[in-house]
Order: structure tokens, then sequence, then C-alpha cells
């Protein structure tokens, strides 16, 4: 009974596409465009996302490695200054991120949407047990062959992490295409809105025009699932051990 | 070895320069995390320790005012009412879902056809955004022309008001909220169970256990760190809901007061009413009640 409730649950969602005829669903999507500026709320999603995963990864990369691999003075230090972030919960950070946003004037721009969200504890902890992984040798190797840590970093270290990478890559992406509250706080004009805020409005105004809804909904979430379909393909096809990884990956390598 | 020895002098010499130079490396590595978290994190955490005994004004004037914000939150009848719907949030969906995820995962760990189209079909709801969710929902749950309502009233019954009936609206929404994370947990469990040698099970089943004694003497016990990990996580998040609630409840619905949660609560004070000294408070209330949880919970996972 659980089973099908979550299956039916599972097709209710591509439900509009099949059960309104052509010519209705076709009007829903028109309208939707029409009632928000739906091409530039996408845009703004798309761009939020993409500069945060990229930039989140490459700079939690860094800061892992060196955790991980380098010894330096006040590393441990350093380190549990950065665990601590991890342990409390978001809502403490809000209020003043949100007041030194508005004290940069970016309130309401297209940076503040991912502005605090470049930077991450979780994701340097999740790569820095990757790093750790690694056999110590083939950097040592590498080191008296005359390379320098950026030279390791880069030709050696970041190639062999690529499971690590991967699963903080859909972690980010996942978090900040469906992230709620920030650019609900941060931003209100509707052309500098994300995706998941601009749904609540279209919702509040078009109270009982069910097909919009569905058709917003839809499109909101299209992207994220065929990217993740995506990644599945690249991780369960490439190599059989990757999938494996990414998950534990994914729960932190607890053990 | 001898000959590395004799040479110990270069060597340090030429190890101590290696070693600066690393130092460097390192802190240009470590510096934009280091200093983002610095910015918008650990200074952020203690100013809002700062705003918590402030009374900030809509011009961000903060005028101390000692422990009033803290007077006012154990006075308030809102704080409590918004705990408790929390509370009760935490205590219904982490022991059902946690049972829902592990039931899936042994499924699943067994050899049915089709598990990869499964272990898809269940994580999809994961990756989902909240806000599209809760709106589908909201629309299944619709009390005049949502599907369940049809579906019942095509058995025969009565329409039920999911979401506006104070009494079910937090039940309806915690059933989204598993909806959502019942297939995440799952996979977890799963990756835990795949990663159990198959030689335990060879050995018990050699001793003659059936499977579901294999299930509960085997799996369960190997599974605990698993388990633990997926309650920690579940209990931390179901406090914190508030995408799905925030969607699917208007101001206007007849059951706001029951289904608001502390995390809205705090969202309207800092945000739509503009008390963030209050609303500080609020979140290192919430911070507190997390914090023992987690304090809790790791006493009782070294004892037990």
């Amino acid at each position: 009974m659980i089973l099908t409730s979550f299956k039916t649950v599972g097709e209710a969602m591509q439900i509009p596409p099949t059960i309104f005829p052509k010519k209705f669903l076709t009007d829903a999507y028109s309208s939707i465009v029409t009632a928000l500026p739906f091409g530039r709320v996408y845009l703004n999603t798309i761009i939020s996302t993409v500069v945060t995963t990229v930039v989140q990864v490459l700079f939690c990369s860094m800061a892992a490695y060196a955790f991980a691999r380098i010894e330096f003075p006040f590393k441990n230090a350093i380190f549990v200054l950065v665990l601590s972030v991890l342990m409390v919960p978001g809502q403490i950070f809000l209020i003043p991120q949100y007041r030194i946003v508005q004290s940069l004037g970016l309130l309401d721009t297209i940076p503040a949407l991912f502005l605090p969200n470049l930077f991450s504890a979780f994701g340097t902890f999740l790569l820095r047990q990757f790093f750790m992984s690694l056999p110590k040798e083939l950097e040592e190797a590498a080191l008296l062959d005359g390379c320098n840590r950026f030279q390791i970093f880069r030709r050696i270290m970041l190639p062999l992490t690529k499971a690590g990478i991967v699963s903080l890559v859909i972690f980010t992406a996942k978090f900040a295409w469906n992230d709620f509250m920030w650019p609900l706080i941060v931003n209100t004009s509707m052309d500098k809105m994300t995706l998941g805020p601009a749904l609540s409005t279209l919702q509040g105004q078009y109270t009982t025009k069910y097909p919009m809804q569905m058709a917003g909904a839809v499109m909101a979430v299209i992207l994220i699932i065929v990217l993740f379909f995506i990644f599945q393909m690249v991780i369960c096809c490439s190599r059989g051990k990757y999938s494996q990884e990414v998950v534990e990956g994914l729960i932190g390598k607890r053990n | 070895m001898a000959e590395g020895k004799s040479k110990t002098g270069v060597v340090k010499k030429r190890a101590s320069k290696r070693e600066k130079k690393d130092w460097i490396a390192a802190y240009i590595f470590i510096a934009p995390v280091t200093l983002g978290l610095l910015v918008f994190y650990i200074w952020p955490f203690i100013q809002n320790i700062w705003f918590s005994f402030n009374e900030v004004s809509k011009f961000n004037v903060a005028t101390f005012c000692g422990l009033a914000n803290y007077q006012k939150l154990f006075h308030d009848g809102e704080v409590l009412r918004t705990f408790g719907n929390t509370l009760k949030y935490v205590v219904v969906t982490v022991p059902v879902g946690l049972f829902l995820s592990i039931l899936i995962a042994a499924l699943l760990n067994s050899k049915i056809k089709g598990t990869s189209l499964y272990r898809t079909l269940y994580f999809l709801p994961s990756v989902t955004m909240a806000a599209a969710v809760a709106m589908v929902w909201k629309w299944i749950y619709n009390e005049k022309m949502g599907i369940l309502n049809s579906a019942i009233r095509a058995l025969g019954g009565k329409g039920i008001g999911w979401l506006t009936d104070p009494k079910i609206a937090l039940y309806s929404v915690m059933i989204v909220g598993l909806w959502m994370s019942v297939g995440y947990n799952m996979i977890i469990l799963l990756a835990g169970m795949q990663g159990i040698s198959k030689s335990y099970y060879e050995a018990a089943q050699i001793d003659g256990a059936g499977p579901i004694q294999l299930f509960f003497k085997v799996t369960i016990p190997l599974l605990t760190p698993t388990i633990f990990f997926v309650m920690i996580t579940s209990i931390i998040s179901g406090f914190q809901v508030f995408d799905v609630i925030y969607m699917m409840i208007g101001k206007t619905n007849p059951a706001y007061a029951n289904t608001q949660t502390v995390v809205m609560l705090f969202y309207r004070q800092a945000f739509d009413y503009g008390y963030k000294g209050y609303a500080a408070a609020i979140s290192i209330l919430i911070f507190a009640v997390i914090m023992l949880v987690t304090v809790i919970q790791m006493i009782g996972q070294k004892n037990g």
C-alpha cells in the first residue's frame, strides 16, 4: 500500500502533461510566461546555481586539500573553526547575513542570491575526507619530481577525487536550485527572484488556476531532474565503483 | 638509512625551506573558504548572539535591552505553540520516516526486478524543489477539486479539509515531508546495507537463521551507525522545516496556528514584522534545542 501510494504520487508529479488535453496545456504554459517574468526567473536560478556550485566546489576542494595533506601552523584550530559552522542551524546566520548584504548595497540583486553560499564548511569537510583517503606516496613522489603544491593539487589530487567532487556538485546544485528562504529574504522584485519563491507568488496570485500552477511546478523541477539523470548516467556508466563512492560521499563517509 | 642520517643537516635545512613554502601554499589554499566563513558565518553567529540582547529597529539600529527578548520568549504563547507543533512534527516524522526507509531499503536490497528503477523513483522526490512539491500536494489535497477528495467521494466518503482542518493539517504536511525525505534516507540506508559483508549472512544462514532473523540479528545491528546518522539528520531537518509549510499553509488558513513551526515564527518575526532582535533570540533557542538533542543522542549512542 505504501509502495503504491508513493508510486501514484510519483506519477502524479507527471500528471499535468498527460491528464490535460494538449491545447489546455500549452495555454497554461504560455499564461505562466506572461504572468511572471518566467524566463528571467529561470535564468536567475540557473545563474545562481551555476555560480554557487562552481565557486563553492573550487574553494572547498582547495581548502580541503590543504587541511587533509599539508602541515601548517594553526591547522587544527582553523579546522575546528570551520567545523563549528557545521553544527549551527542556518537560521542563526540569516539576520546578520541579511545586514551584511544590505550594507554592501546588494539587497535585491542577483549576487545577493549566492553570496553567502559560495563558502561551505560542509563541502570542505566532505572533500577533506576524500583527499585523506588517497595514498600519501603519490604526493611524495610528485614532490620529489619537483612539483609544487599547486601542480600537485591540479594535476594529481583533483583528478583522483572525482567521486567526491561529483557528490559535492550534486549536493550543492540541488541545494542552490531549491533554496527557498534566502532568496525570499534578500530579494523582493520578481525579476531578481529564483524559482522557489516565484512559485509561491504564483500560487498566491492565481489561487484557483491549477493547470498554471502545475505548469510552473513542472518547469521548476524538470531541469534539476534532467541534471540528476545525466549525473546518474555518468556515475553508473563510467565506472561501477563510482556510484558507491558517491553515495558514501553524500552521507559524509562516516566510518 | 645510514647514508640519509649522515646528511641530516642538509636534509633538515631543505625540509624547513620546503615547509615554509608549504605553509604559504596552504594558507593560499584555505584563504577563500576561511575568510568567507569568517565573514558570512562566524562573525554573523557572534553578531546574532549580540542581537538577541538588543532591540533591532527597521533601520538596523540596535539598542541594548538586556534579557528582555528572552523574557518575552518564555512568556510568549506563540513560541510555546510553535515549539509544540515542531516537536509533534519531529516525533511523528522521524520514527515513521526511519521505519519506512529501512523497510524500503531492505526490500530493494533483496533481489527484486527493476531495483535501479525503483531506486531512482524513490530518490526523485528528494531532488525536486520543496516549493514545487508543496504546490502539487496542495492541489492533491484541495478540498473541493483535489484528487484525494475526489477519490474519497467516488468511494462514497465525505471530503476532508486536508489542509484547512486544524486537527488534520499538520499531519497532511507531515506526509509531504515524509514523501520528500524517505527516498534520500532510503538511499543512505541502502548503501549501508550493501556495505555489510556477505560472509555474515552466510555464517548466520549456516547456523539456521531465517530471512526475518537475518534482518533483525544481522542487518539491523550492523546498520546501527547508518541508522543513527539518518536519525540525527532527520531530527535536525525536522526542527528546521519551513518551505513546505510556508507554501502550503497561508496566513488566512484556519489551520494556520496549528501548523506554524519555530522556523516559521523566526522568519515572520525577523522579516515580516521586523523584530530582528526578538527573532535572533528565537534562533538561539532553536540552536540550543538542536544542540541538546544532538548531545543526548551522542550520549545515548555511546552507552548503547
